[in-house]
């Protein structure tokens, strides 16, 4: 009952929309209609939250559509239009965040990390460079064990395990 | 002592994690701060509901402490807010002006006497062109708004018992002195 209550603002709402489009001042012009739409793409829609006004069929981002076509045919710079939406929504309404104080790490917030992240990393390389150069090179008996170790783990694989194949 | 550190910065980096989480996901991601609190309320000049030839202006409440609800008789969580206006409208000194959003005229006034009318006037906004200007995007909101017209508060959503005790009325309190 409620969802076709919904469904049927959702459906009223299209309409609605479309005979706004249909009157809409930048429909005849080419280069307003194509403004329009990028402004639009740039303006995230409040009620659904991951979508911008362009792509948004809800009431508000066909309402805020309508604000932004009026206002390219009154003559208002993309500056403007933006100013006007952030003025009564606020940054949120924007998809892409001004760089000012609060929003400065968010902008090199990536940077500082992959800095961070590098610096460890040369830290952690070098350290263990280091730490091989520094071992004492094996003495004769040693590197001969060491050998026996490795061939005689080669020939305990084969011999041990080898009753399966 | 040194690799002791060392090892303790996954470990830092988890409880900076966890503070992140438990502050960003305690926050409810509908209520956007509204730029507007602080500044003057947009003007407006909108017909009456019940009497449209009547144009209400927002200098009409200049001098006066006041609530602007924004309301429609399709909203949902309207119905769930209005009896505590009714309430509140009753009880205290306070002058709650309804915004009309994008409703019908009929609708309307048909909801109002179902409902009953907690305010002193309600104003048509056909077109939602004042709820723009007042940056709606979920109904119902209600603005706080001082004797010198500025926006004090604004609740996103439905008033809640809460809301009105704990912050609207010791905001109107606060301002009415």
């Amino acid at each position: 009952m409620i969802k076709r209550f919904f469904l049927a603002c959702a459906v009223a709402f299209c309409f609605n929309g479309m005979a706004v489009a249909d009157v809409a001042p930048t429909d005849t012009d080419p280069v307003a209609q194509k403004r329009a739409m990028e402004l639009a793409a740039k303006l995230r829609c409040l009620v659904c939250q991951n979508q911008s006004i362009a792509d948004s069929e809800a009431d508000l981002a066909l309402d805020l559509r309508r604000q932004v076509r009026e206002q390219i045919a009154a003559g208002k710079t993309d500056a403007q239009i933006i100013s006007f939406m952030t003025d009564r929504y606020g940054d949120f309404v924007l998809y892409e965040p001004p760089v000012k104080g609060t929003t400065i790490l968010l902008w090199v917030g990536p940077l500082l990390l992959l800095i961070a992240g590098a610096t460890t990393m040369v830290f952690l390389l070098r350290g263990r460079n280091r730490e091989e150069a520094a071992s004492p090179p094996l003495t004769q008996a040693e590197q001969a064990r060491a050998e026996a170790l490795l061939e005689g783990r080669k020939a305990g694989n084969y011999g041990s395990n080898g009753k399966g194949k | 002592m040194k690799k002791k550190l060392l090892l303790m910065i996954p470990l830092l980096v988890f409880f900076v994690l966890a503070g992140f989480f438990i502050v960003g996901l305690n926050r409810n991601p509908r209520e956007i701060p509204s730029p507007l609190i602080g500044k003057a309320a947009p003007a407006f000049a909108l017909p009456d509901l019940n009497a449209p030839e009547k144009i209400v202006e927002i200098k009409d409440f200049k001098g006066q402490v006041w609530l602007l609800n924004v309301w429609a008789s399709w909203c949902v969580s309207c119905r769930e807010e209005h009896p505590l206006l009714v309430e509140f409208a009753k009880t205290h000194d306070v002058t709650i002006v309804g915004l009309n959003y994008k409703d019908k005229a009929a609708d309307g006034k048909a909801w109002l006497r179902q409902f009953g009318n907690p305010y002193v006037v309600s104003v048509m906004d056909a077109d939602g062109r004042v709820g723009i200007d007042y940056g709606v995007y979920g109904v119902p909101e209600t603005f706080l708004i001082d004797r010198q017209g500025v926006i004090q508060y604004k609740q996103i959503g439905a008033i809640t018992d809460q809301a009105l005790s704990e912050i609207i009325l010791p905001k109107i309190k606060e301002l009415k002195r």
